[in-house]
């Protein structure tokens, strides 16, 4: 236990800024330990959109309607003008007005 | 895949674009910011701690996640330990990155880290998969969001009060919109489709019966292993 008073969060706080630091550089150094070859970079092509896909699981499965209103309204809006902002902007009103009913 | 043959761009005008692209979205992170110090200073943190926690950490849910666990005391490794585990995606993020990042001098490479997060790794992966080669949307979109996610943090600790609960403005769908955005404005190839649905399942398993946190990291790692048990899938 690291006690607040005293300067004791400013501890607390550079301890999270290096554990953050420390995976933002790790991926890349990790894989700069290891040659790539075919199967490495279909591994990190596959990854990548899976990395995406995984975020919206929990959201698009378990999340409340609001939630879910505003997945489907962005997917819409991307579909229609495959423009992000206004799909965005668009997806976040709609579970705004969902709650709030 | 479509190997780069060049080092990606990283030069003032890359970032100053990547800048612009991201702020429209960024200033939906700066109501985010605005909630966490408003919820922070009503945890009980100085505004010295939360200031520099923002610059510093910037990193939503582990700060959101780090103010369940703070008191007069802290327990030191449970909080590491759970920065860790919230923050483990970005390994996997920027490994997704590292076959354009290799190409740079090491200290570009890492300064272009520094940043990284959610959005503009998103972006910044979309461009380099669709051919323009640079990292101008990680650099510049990371100091756009960076930046308003402090202001943010700012007027939450200067002027609390103003917004009880995000979630009613709709402004916690913010990540999982523009993730979203950017799926469906991916390269599309047999082998990402079967990987989103892979990676998709898994992650929804683990989020259902794996501790808390550990769905990205396990939906990611299983569409991975799509693409290493088969690289052919890749090509369009």
């Amino acid at each position: 236990m690291i006690a607040v008073e005293g300067g004791g969060g400013l501890w607390l706080v550079a301890g999270m800024a290096l554990a953050t630091l420390l995976v933002r550089f790790g991926g890349v150094f990790i894989m700069s330990l290891f040659p790539l070859g075919p199967r490495g970079e279909g591994f990190i092509n596959a990854m990548a959109g899976s990395v995406l896909v995984a975020v919206l699981v929990p959201i698009a499965l378990e999340g409340d309607l609001g939630g879910r209103l505003a997945l489907l309204t962005t997917a819409g809006g991307m579909l229609l003008w495959a423009r992000p902002m206004p799909a965005i902007a668009l997806g976040v009103l709609v579970a705004a007005l969902v709650r709030s009913l | 895949m479509n190997g780069p043959a060049q080092a990606p761009e990283f030069s003032l005008a890359a970032v100053r674009q990547g800048f612009w692209r991201l702020l429209p979205l960024s200033l939906f992170v700066g109501v985010f910011g605005l909630a966490f110090g408003l919820a922070a200073v009503q945890t009980g943190l100085s505004a010295a701690e939360i200031l520099v926690m923002s610059a510093t950490v910037f990193a939503g849910t582990a700060q959101f996640a780090a103010l369940e666990m703070w008191g007069a005391e802290v327990p030191l490794l449970p909080l590491l330990a759970t920065t860790l585990a919230i923050n483990a995606r970005m390994l996997l993020m920027g490994a997704t990155l590292y076959p354009w990042l290799r190409l740079l001098p090491p200290g570009p490479r890492y300064r272009s880290l520094i940043l990284l997060s959610d959005a503009n790794w998103a972006m910044c992966l979309n461009d380099l998969q669709q051919g323009r080669n640079t990292v101008g949307a990680l650099v510049g979109g990371g100091i756009a969001l960076w930046l308003t996610w402090w202001l943010g943090s700012l007027v939450g600790v200067l002027f609390g009060g103003q917004i009880r609960d995000p979630a009613a403005l709709g402004v916690d769908m913010v990540m999982g919109c523009f993730m979203l955005s950017m799926v469906l404005a991916g390269r599309r190839t047999r082998l990402t489709v079967l990987a989103w649905l892979v990676g998709g399942l898994a992650a929804w398993a683990a989020w259902r019966w794996l501790p808390e946190h550990s769905h990205v990291i396990v939906g990611g790692l299983a569409g991975g292993l799509v693409g290493a048990l088969f690289p052919g899938l890749g090509q369009k």
